[in-house]
Formats: C-alpha cells, sequence, structure tokens
C-alpha cells in the first residue's frame, strides 16, 4: 500500500539521490568560469590580498595535506638541511633554472602577513617571505606559447603514490604577492608547512599553495598534466581549479 | 471573492529564489561539514577559540547526501549566481512597479500600539488578512518579507562573498574578518530556516492549496467566512 508518509520519505530520498547525481553535471561546473570572470571583472589584475601587522598573526598555524613527506628521497634532502635541494624551472623557458635555497635567498625579497583560507573553512595568519615568482620566471624567461605555471611536488598521495602538483595562470603567476616561500614566521619553512619552499598565491584558497616544491614548468596547456584539470585536488576530487572563491 | 495577489515577477522570483535556498542550505551544511567550529575575527583555525562547535549535519539534511566538500561548492557556487542575480532583478523590477512601496512598506498607523495588539490577536484567531482589505499584507508579514529581502538575503550574499580569497579585502573588513563574516553567514542562514519555518507553518495554517495556487497564478481566494 503507498501511504503518503511513505510517498514523502521515497519521494525525498529520490530527490536527494536525484540531486547527488547531478553534482557532477556541466551546468554546475560552469559556475567556476562565471565566477572567475566576474570576480576578475570588479577587482583588479594585481590588487593586492590584506596584508596584516605582526600581531594579528594566529598563534598557532596549524598544518594541512601533507605533514611530511616522508619518502627516501625526500628525507635524504632533508637530513643535511636541503643543501642538495634544487628548484627546476623549465618547460617553455628560454633559460632552464637549477636554483638552490642559497641562490633564492639572495634574490630580491618579499615578505607578507597574509591570511590563509583553507577550503575547509579555516583561517591562519602567517609571515611569509621569498623572491616574487614574477622574478624568477623573467630570469628564466617565458617562451612564447606559455600560459600557465605548474609546480611539482615531493609529497606524493594515495597507493599509487601521485606527487602533488597544482598550477596557476600568469596573471595569479605575476601577481605581486606571488612568491616562492623559503620562510614563515621569520624562520625557515618548517616541514609541516612545505620545507623547504612552497608557493603562496595570496587571492586563492590553500590548496593552490603547493609545498614541498621541486620543480616549475612553464606549459601552454594544462591538458597534458595529470589528468587535465591542472591540480592534485581538482583531478583526484573535482575541487575548482579557479580556487578564488 | 478572488482577489489578484500577486505579480508575476513576484511569483518567478519566489519560486526560483525557493530552489536556489532549498540548494543552499543543504550545500552549506555540507561545506560546514569540513570544518564544524565557527570563530570570530579574522582567523580561527583548531588550535583557536570558537564560539561555537557543532556535531557535523545528518546526510538527509545535505547536498550531497554523502561526505563531498568540492560537490556540495559545485552546488553552492551555482546557486549563488542564481540566488543573488534573481534578488537584484527582482529588487530592481519592485522598486520600478512599485511593489515595495506599495506593498511592504510599513506605515505608520501600523505601528500603534493598538494595531499591533489588534494584528496579534487576529493571527492568534488564525485570521491572516484584513476583511476590509484583502490583498493588504499584515503587518507581520511585511516585517518578514521585508527583513528578508532587504536584511537576511543581501546579509548571506555580501557575507558569503567575502568568504572568497579573491573578493576585495574590504569587504571582508566591514564583517569584522574572515571568520567574522563566516559566522555571520552562519546566523544569518540559521534565522532564513527559521523564517522558512515559520513561513510554511504559516501557509498551511492559512489553507495550504489557496496559498499555493496564488503564487503560482497570482489570484487569491478569500476565505469565505471573512468575503
Amino acid at each position: 500500500m503507498i501511504t503518503r508518509r511513505g510517498l514523502i520519505v521515497t519521494g525525498g530520498a529520490s530527490l536527494l539521490a536525484g540531486c547527488d547525481s547531478w553534482t557532477g553535471s556541466k551546468l554546475l561546473l560552469g559556475a567556476e568560469d562565471a565566477h572567475r570572470f566576474l570576480q576578475r571583472s570588479i577587482t583588479g589584475r594585481a590588487a593586492l590580498a590584506h596584508e596584516f601587522r605582526p600581531d594579528q598573526r594566529s598563534p598557532r598555524f596549524r598544518t594541512n595535506g601533507t605533514a611530511n613527506p616522508n619518502t627516501p628521497e625526500y628525507n635524504a634532502l632533508a637530513s643535511n638541511n636541503f643543501a642538495d635541494w634544487r628548484l627546476q624551472v623549465g618547460g617553455l623557458v628560454q633559460r632552464p633554472l637549477s636554483l638552490s635555497l642559497a641562490q633564492l635567498r639572495s634574490l630580491p625579497q618579499r615578505a607578507q602577513i597574509t591570511r590563509h583560507d583553507c577550503v575547509e573553512g579555516w583561517s591562519a595568519i602567517g609571515k611569509w617571505q621569498g623572491p616574487q615568482l614574477e622574478y624568477v620566471l623573467r630570469l628564466a624567461g617565458l617562451r612564447d606559447g606559455a600560459r600557465y605555471i605548474v609546480f611539482h611536488c615531493a609529497d606524493v598521495f594515495g597507493q599509487r603514490k601521485i606527487p602533488y602538483y597544482e598550477s596557476i595562470d600568469l596573471i595569479d603567476a605575476f601577481h605581486p604577492q606571488t612568491i616562492l616561500a623559503w620562510s614563515m614566521n621569520d624562520k625557515p619553512l618548517g616541514v609541516g608547512h612545505g620545507a623547504p619552499l612552497r608557493l603562496r598565491v595570496e587571492r586563492q584558497l590553500g590548496y593552490k599553495h603547493a609545498k614541498y616544491l621541486m620543480r616549475i614548468e612553464a606549459v601552454a596547456s594544462l591538458d597534458g598534466i595529470g589528468r587535465g584539470k591542472g591540480g592534485f585536488w581538482e583531478d583526484i576530487a573535482g575541487y575548482e581549479w579557479y580556487a578564488g572563491i | 471573492m478572488q482577489v489578484y495577489r500577486h505579480r508575476l515577477i513576484t511569483r518567478i522570483w519566489h519560486w526560483i529564489n525557493a530552489i536556489a535556498v532549498f540548494v543552499m542550505v543543504p550545500s552549506g551544511l555540507m561545506i560546514f561539514n569540513a570544518h564544524p567550529r565557527l570563530y570570530w575575527g579574522q582567523y580561527g583555525a583548531n588550535f583557536d577559540h570558537a564560539w561555537l562547535v557543532l556535531p557535523r549535519w545528518p546526510g538527509w539534511l545535505t547536498l550531497p547526501s554523502t561526505y563531498d566538500l568540492a560537490g556540495a561548492r559545485r552546488w553552492h557556487l551555482f546557486f549563488a549566481l542564481v540566488l543573488a542575480f534573481s534578488l537584484l532583478v527582482y529588487m530592481a523590477w519592485s522598486l520600478a512597479n512599485r511593489h515595495f512601496q506599495r506593498d511592504l512598506r510599513i506605515r505608520r498607523a501600523e505601528l500603534t500600539a493598538a494595531h499591533i495588539g489588534a494584528d496579534l490577536k487576529a493571527h492568534w484567531n488564525m485570521r491572516f488578512h484584513d476583511p476590509a482589505n484583502p490583498h493588504a499584507y499584515n503587518l507581520f508579514q511585511k516585517a518578514s518579507y521585508a527583513g528578508v529581502v532587504f536584511g537576511l538575503l543581501p546579509l548571506l550574499i555580501f557575507t558569503g562573498l567575502a568568504l572568497s580569497p579573491g573578493m576585495w579585502p574590504w569587504l571582508v573588513d566591514i564583517f569584522g574578518g574572515r571568520q567574522s563574516a563566516r559566522s555571520l553567514h552562519f546566523i544569518a542562514m540559521a534565522l532564513l530556516s527559521l523564517f522558512l519555518l515559520a513561513h510554511l507553518t504559516l501557509v498551511i495554517l492559512a489553507g495550504p492549496l489557496g496559498e499555493v495556487r496564488s503564487m503560482i497564478t497570482g489570484w487569491w481566494k478569500v476565505p469565505e467566512d471573512d468575503a
């Protein structure tokens, strides 16, 4: 017998299940591009994220994602304080680079106290320092056709041990607050926060701020990177590639 | 007796907004489940003092129904555009066609103690309209509709925008920091949900078929005993 109550319960359940199955629809995915377009239309391309006073920093800045890559390769690099670590800069560049930590520290520096916003909802404020990505990209010289900058990392995820990767476009790559941070709160970056080097891309959510950087690659398209969406979480879980929202 | 109670733009907006709210609240609760703690100020994470810590919302209240932060964000960010732009169009239209000025404006005479008392008594007796002027909203309808249209929905939209790290930083400062904006976003959602419960309860008490029909066709049949 079909009761009204039964009808409401099954109707509600199938409505919910129906909604769940629309979660991956193209229409919903289009919202990311709409937000990116709208946001970039009403804010300046080089508009700065809020910078804070030293006393406004979080007393304790939690870690997230990988707390320690703990691979043999990473442990070997960490064991002598990353003296043998090099940041490779390649892809569509005129002069591929291999930069030591000392070299990165000797470049012109930018320090900024900014808010880190996790996609989960929490925020923490800390001080970051390092050369601007723009400076490093100009040293390497982007070739015509370079559209995105991809970051390859030392931390691996899952059973297939996929190294973390992320990417940004040139608008964010050349933003003044986009830096390669080797220092956090006036100390060398700790392992939990991405030692020896992490990306700071202050107008986007935390998962874009790739930690444990090993290699930077300039590319024309994201098609050949991972499954083509431009980042580990974008490919695995369906997070937005444009994480300014 | 029938009266023409709701114009086309009001009806269209009402149903678009209803769908948007029924997506925004459940998907927002799923986003909240990713970090079910609320803070005041610029920052706030696990080691900081939370003013509210809640258990995770159950699956029958969330969208999607099983844990999926990325999927919930997709729903939320799509319907955020629907909610905000439909409200904007509705507001502009309703200023132009004088719906707001005529139907939602609270007159001074309605704010006397005698009038408020009479309206309260009428509500208590399940009479929600003035028989002499059946298409006018009563004081509590005006106050709650205006509170939602001009208060809660804009607050939800702007606190929501403030949560986006790519938006204007000054928007965050208006609300006293990103975590304050997140708390206000949640409080506004809770108030909107209370409105929704009261709204649906009153629709049922006032006669659900006639009320829903009037929001679809525009025409409302004045209950017999008052006509």
